[in-house]
């Protein structure tokens, strides 16, 4: 117990409380060291669970052929996850895309530039966003925006078709089912927990640090650009990092409005799918072997998620350095 | 404090002991009929939900649940012990749960799968088992292919590309359809399946209704959706070759019809997929109950046969305001001859 060095160890801040005191920190410590391990015991055997039971899928493929394997036939016993995982990638891209600076926008507008009464609504109202259920959201997107939405999708189509790369991105659309949609979905999901955090991070900036820019003579959004955005760059990752978690791991509202199909396609008028809506989709019906390719999913959801965040770590870590460079 | 610490135990023990209470409730039975759950295919939902309906009436101190979880996962609860009995679209398959030989098939009613399709200019629309293989699994692309211009010699058929529609998550419904499509038709290479591997520009919906949803709104959309659902949605069907070489609707009368000429297996499992008759709907789902052959508990056992037996008896009567077929008199015997061998009273 008194291993530790820190200063702040019940031992060196005994303002004078008697034995049973002294025990009852023991026994908080201990009780909340467990707790700490408990997040990791349950992760680890999640992992191991889910592992062990998509073992006779992942071997049937082989754990690579698993993942860029194209072809997702149960009925064969052929199982690729690679355009789920590219139709995974791309909604969240595209949600990402839209939803970072939109939030940023935001959080910068209630933080900077509204009206302390101004201010208090938007945030309830961000707030309130984050709360809906995100079926709700599927709902609204596939009775509301599908049924209309083509015409639109249709319209952009034609009009970047001499734009050579963009003709190919913005391609023909048959119906409102596609990855543009799904994104879209994600994007008006992800922005209230994005902007809620970066809102947190902006107001962090040192009032000194703005005061300073300003006394250089620095109009507002210049000191936007040099004082705050720098100071904020960790915090904006972490929270973008956050809302691209929820964008990856989002089911029920991205099945409703994807189209469900199996292939890769550059178009994002195209109809996909993705890993956690394949999941969700065809769990019910499954049995043997395509109940384990489904849990195998899973387990390649969860290691894309990590290595995705440990990438976003390191990316804070790296920034933050060549900053604290910059200061001295 | 200790005043918050004594007043958190209380409210913890408190609802422990509602809890515990709630638990004993539930069993406490006594000499009334004990509550029997079943779990399983979505496809004849409506129609159980109805039957439990109609039987809860008749019975009052009888409790039937029926969750529509898939019958995927009904098959594996049942063989998992965990609901009294299981509904299923598909036969019992190796590794899906139930042990050869604990289960007996109860064909309870079945109902035609629409071929639906929207063409506003199209008012009918007839398909040769072929040319609805080569479109399903995208060999013909757009309406106005010779192969449908064949079928239709009086139709003005419009130069509008065909949006294929099929569900999205694991279907008894797709399993049914794609086996049709499988023994009847040369040209089918997806083979069958609860899911099989689409033509990557056909679009998913999830469920019945949400393949009947896309049908609604995209142009030149075709898809297989039950009659329940499509009926609902005001879709429009189109005639089915069936063996004989006549098209016909799904109706009800036509799928009756094709359960009479279907061969019906020792099991009491059956094939009404493309059976003989004039008047016989091509593509037509079946669906049974899986009973135990042995029931721990006799009162259970009872209970689910009580159960069973309306529903071949009086429940029929349910079937068709519900958009499903009830079973042939000849059918119908079999299966209670089949109840009542396997729970005996």
């Amino acid at each position: 117990m008194t291993a530790t060095a820190s200063p702040e160890t019940s031992e060196d801040l005994d303002l004078g409380g008697d034995s049973r005191a002294r025990g009852a920190d023991r026994g908080f410590r201990g009780l909340v060291t467990l707790a700490g391990l408990m997040v990791l015991v349950v992760l680890a055997l999640i992992l191991v669970a889910t592992a062990l039971r998509a073992m006779p899928a992942l071997s049937e493929e082989g754990l690579w052929g698993f993942i860029t394997g194209t072809r997702w036939a149960p009925n064969e016993d052929v199982f690729g996850t690679f355009p789920m995982l590219y139709g995974t990638l791309v909604t969240s891209l595209i949600g990402m895309v839209v939803a970072v600076p939109v939030s940023i926008g935001i959080a910068l507008f209630t933080t900077e530039i509204a009206h302390r009464r101004l201010r208090k609504y938007i945030v309830t109202v961000v707030d309130l966003l984050a709360t809906i259920p995100s079926v709700v959201f599927g709902l609204v997107g596939v009775l509301v925006v599908v049924p209309f939405i083509d015409d639109w999708y249709q319209g952009l189509a034609g009009l970047v078709e001499p734009v050579p790369v963009l003709t190919s991105v913005f391609d023909e659309s048959n119906t409102g089912r596609n990855y543009f949609t799904a994104g879209m979905v994600l994007a008006i999901m992800t922005i209230p927990i994005i902007t809620s955090i970066a809102r947190e991070v902006f107001d962090t900036v040192p009032e000194t640090d703005k005061q300073a820019a300003y006394a250089l003579g620095a109009t507002r959004w210049e000191m936007i650009k040099g004082a705050m955005l720098p100071h904020s760059f960790g915090g904006l990752v972490g929270a973008s990092m956050l809302g691209l978690g929820r964008a990856m791991g989002e089911t029920i509202a991205v099945a409703l409005v994807i189209g469900g199909s199996f292939h890769i396609s550059a178009n994002v008028f195209d109809t996909g799918n993705t890993m956690a809506a394949v999941i969700a989709q065809q769990w019910g019906e499954s049995t043997g072997l395509h109940t384990d390719a489904l849990v195998g999913i899973g387990v390649v959801l969860f290691a894309i998620t990590v290595i995705i965040n440990f990438a976003a770590r390191w990316v804070v870590r790296r920034a933050e350095t060549k900053m604290r460079g910059a200061h001295s | 404090m200790k005043l918050n610490r004594r007043a958190i135990f209380g409210t913890v023990t408190a609802g422990a002991l509602a809890l515990s209470l709630a638990a004993c409730g539930g069993d406490d039975g006594g000499d009334s009929v004990p509550e029997i759950n079943g779990t399983g295919a979505s496809f004849p939902d409506a129609f159980y939900a109805a039957a439990i309906e109609g039987y809860a009436e008749a019975n009052p101190d009888a409790i039937v649940t029926y969750d529509a979880v898939g019958s995927g996962t009904g098959k594996s609860d049942f063989g998992e012990g965990l609901n009294d009995f299981a509904g299923t679209d598909s036969l019992v398959g190796e590794g899906d749960g139930p042990e050869e030989g604990s289960y007996q098939y109860l064909p309870t009613v079945a109902a035609p799968i629409t071929v639906s399709y929207n063409l506003p200019e199209v008012e009918a629309l007839q398909l040769s088992q072929e040319t609805l293989a080569q479109i399903f699994q995208g060999d013909i692309t757009s309406w106005d292919d010779e192969a449908i211009a064949a079928d239709n010699p009086d139709a003005e058929l419009p130069a509008v590309e065909i949006t294929v529609a099929h569900r999205s998550d694991g279907s008894g419904t797709t399993s049914n359809f794609s086996k049709f499509l499988d023994e009847a038709t040369e040209s089918w290479t997806l083979g069958a399946g609860d899911t099989v591997e689409w033509p990557s520009n056909s679009v998913g919906g999830d469920g019945n209704t949400g393949v009947a949803q896309t049908i609604q709104d995209t142009e030149g959309a075709i898809g297989y959706v039950d009659l329940a659902d499509a009926t609902a949605s005001g879709l429009v069907f189109a005639s089915i070759e069936n063996a004989d070489g006549n098209f016909t609707q799904p109706t009800l009368e036509g799928t009756t019809a094709g359960l009479e000429g279907a061969v019906v297996n020792d099991d009491l499992s059956y094939n009404p997929l493309d059976a003989a008759g004039p008047e016989a709907y091509p593509i037509t789902a079946p669906t049974y109950l899986l009973i135990r052959t042995e029931y721990e508990d006799a009162a259970v056992g009872q209970a689910v046969k009580d159960f069973v037996e309306y529903l071949l008896t009086d429940g029929q009567e349910l079937a068709a305001d519900n958009h499903f077929a009830p079973l042939p008199e000849g059918l119908r015997q079999q299966a209670m001859d089949a109840l009542n061998e396997t729970i005996a009273d």
